[in-house]
């Protein structure tokens, strides 16, 4: 009895509560859509006035309108055949896809090996993987830098995709998941006599799929949009990566804003509409994994 | 009995592979990462010029030249000190109050949710130095769309990136507008993570809306807000690419006011070949990321009451 009792004046106060939140909760959306709305413009209205400014002919670009008056794809036709655009794509795409399948097999393979075999000096070579994260890349580039000039990887794919064909980050992830692979399902694979590499293969690593995917994404996104390195390991124009490219290019470009914005445009929308498509995935193994590109 | 050296001899194996299994990997982490880093304080204590044959050990002159120059008002060292620091108070905690309101707003509403998502994610995924260039047009004088709309609204025209004042803010806006999808996310992420059941029971016992944030949500929400603070602090402390691609010839002007640690290292190691210096300073940048991420996990982390 006290307990239904109990249940009902509990169910009334809710009720209660309900309806006088009604007002409140009616305005409280109303705000939040407004604000969210503005904010969202504020993050679209750049990308816009870029596509519209590299549709711009030359003389129309210091007109304050968003979008030009008599549209062109002219600079577009500038920016591709009279500059070394399709280099810096492919280059940045050859390292980038260099760099991902490599974290993609290595880091795997690593976090594996972390989360299910018991060896010597486990501890401390795992401590040493994970000690590499606290030091910045800024630290270690100059080092890289001299190792390459040494090794003549300077203006070579090797050369601006090497520091990142392994990351710890990876390694560290990659563990917790394989964590989550059942014992049983690899002691059954070795009893059925796959070898070692066999049952990391074919067992565990399509068990964690979801996780190498959102790895990969990361990895992808991070190289196609790395600076630093790829600036300082490149010196000739051909071996550039596009966002090197884009940089050199815009800083001579001078005041061809129709130009810089037409590079910028190239550099941004391929990704972008793929990103577009795999949003629900990649927004889904941020939250996962916590990564950041 | 019998069995016991098959036993060894099996686990031997498998040890064996394990050992195998990590030769590349461990090969890559001691030689592209450990040896550097360790090369990189030998470097930080070396006369470093490449084109000179010889790298003298100078002792610790490196670090003496670093303070001195900190110690002079009019030193771009110091002022790329400032600077940094200046980015980071302002855009850590507009970044996480921004994107923390955000999060909540997205939170509350019932439709749409993922096309806000999805709008405030695409910056993001963009490349730093892209969105550099965009938002340099943008700050314009005159043409700029913000110039327009200044002008619109009959406000004065501002300078942004040709002023000296406002040259650092400008470009922290950018920084912060540029990594507020991945904020939200992770705070989306920490919001679903709270139990429902807590709310209701506290709804019950008569508190309010601020009562439910401050005394529910804010504080379950403190790994949250630990993680991204520390990630943020340490982006913001190794800010380049924005300052190289919105300044003119990349100088960190007008006046050195925006140019950051990060980029000195860039123009004193690449640009002057002071290459020892310029591992210095890198290393004194090591020391400052290490200090804050300890001091922020130590405050940040401690436990709530309730």
């Amino acid at each position: 009895m006290t307990v239904a009792d109990g249940e009902l004046t509990r169910k009334i106060f809710v009720a209660r509560r309900e309806t006088g939140r009604g007002w409140g909760e009616l305005i409280l959306q109303g705000i939040s859509y407004f604000f969210l709305t503005f904010g969202g413009l504020s993050m679209v209205v750049p990308f816009l006035w870029m596509v519209g400014t590299s549709l711009k002919p030359a003389g129309e670009i210091y007109q304050t309108s968003f979008f030009p008056s008599s549209p062109t794809l002219a600079n577009y036709q500038e920016v591709i055949f009279r500059t070394e655009f399709p280099h810096w794509y492919l280059n940045s795409l050859i390292v980038a896809i260099i760099s991902t399948t490599s974290v993609a097999f290595f880091d795997t393979l690593a976090g594996y090996t972390f989360a299910k075999f018991d060896f010597p000096l486990k501890n401390l070579m795992f401590l040493l993987i994970l000690s590499t994260l606290m030091v910045p890349t800024e630290m270690l580039i100059i080092p890289w830098y001299i190792m390459s000039v040494k090794f003549n990887w300077v203006d070579t794919y090797w050369g601006i995709a090497f520091p990142g064909v392994i990351t710890a980050s990876g390694v560290f992830l990659m563990r917790q998941f394989m964590t989550g692979v059942p014992n049983e399902l690899i002691d059954a694979a070795r009893i059925d006599g796959l070898w070692e590499f066999g049952i990391f293969y074919r067992i565990a690593a399509p068990l964690v799929r979801p996780a190498i995917a959102a790895l990969c994404i990361f990895n992808f996104l991070g190289n196609w949009n790395a600076f630093i390195w790829p600036l300082i390991v490149t010196s000739k124009r051909l071996t550039m990566t596009l966002p090197v490219g884009l940089s050199f290019f815009s800083g001579e470009a001078g005041s061809d804003w129709h130009l810089i914005m037409t590079g910028a445009t190239l550099s941004v929308i391929p990704l972008m509409t793929v990103v577009i498509i795999f949003q629900r995935q990649i927004i889904q193994g941020i939250a996962l994994t916590g990564l950041k590109a | 009995m019998l069995k016991l050296p098959i036993r060894i001899g099996l686990q031997r194996k498998r040890q064996i592979w394990a050992y195998i299994f990590l030769l590349i990997p461990m090969a890559f982490f001691l030689f592209i990462r450990l040896a550097p880093t360790l090369f990189a304080f030998n470097m930080s204590l070396r006369d470093w010029n490449p084109l000179s044959p010889e790298q003298p050990f100078v002792g610790l002159k490196n670090f003496a030249k670093i303070v001195t120059e900190l110690e002079n008002p009019k030193s771009v060292t110091r002022k790329a000190f400032q600077n940094t620091f200046l980015y980071v108070i302002l855009g850590v905690p507009s970044q996480l109050v921004l994107s923390l309101a955000i999060a909540l707003m997205l939170n509350h509403i019932r439709r749409l949710i993922g096309l806000f998502r999805a709008v405030y994610f695409l910056p993001f995924v963009t490349s730093t130095v892209a969105i550099a260039w965009v938002w340099r047009w943008m700050y314009q004088p005159q043409f700029g769309p913000l110039n327009v709309w200044l002008d619109l609204l009959g406000l004065p025209q501002q300078p942004f990136l040709r002023s000296p004042q406002q040259a650092l803010p400008a470009i922290t806006a950018v920084a912060v507008w540029h990594g507020m999808g991945f904020a939200i996310i992770i705070f989306l992420a920490g919001l679903k993570q709270i139990p429902e059941v807590y709310y209701e029971a506290a709804r019950i016992d008569g508190a309010g809306r601020w009562a439910l944030f401050r005394h529910i949500t804010i504080p379950l929400l403190n790994p949250t807000i630990v993680y991204l603070t520390v990630l943020q602090t340490i982006s913001f402390l190794r800010m380049f690419t924005e300052v190289l691609n919105m300044t003119r010839q990349g100088d960190g002007g007008p006046l050195n006011s925006t140019t950051t640690v990060v980029l000195r290292v860039y123009r004193e190691g690449f640009g002057s070949l002071n290459m020892g210096f310029a591992a210095a300073l890198t290393v004194v940048l090591f020391a400052i990321i290490l200090m804050i991420t300890i001091i922020q996990l130590r405050f940040l982390t401690r436990r709530f009451e309730y």
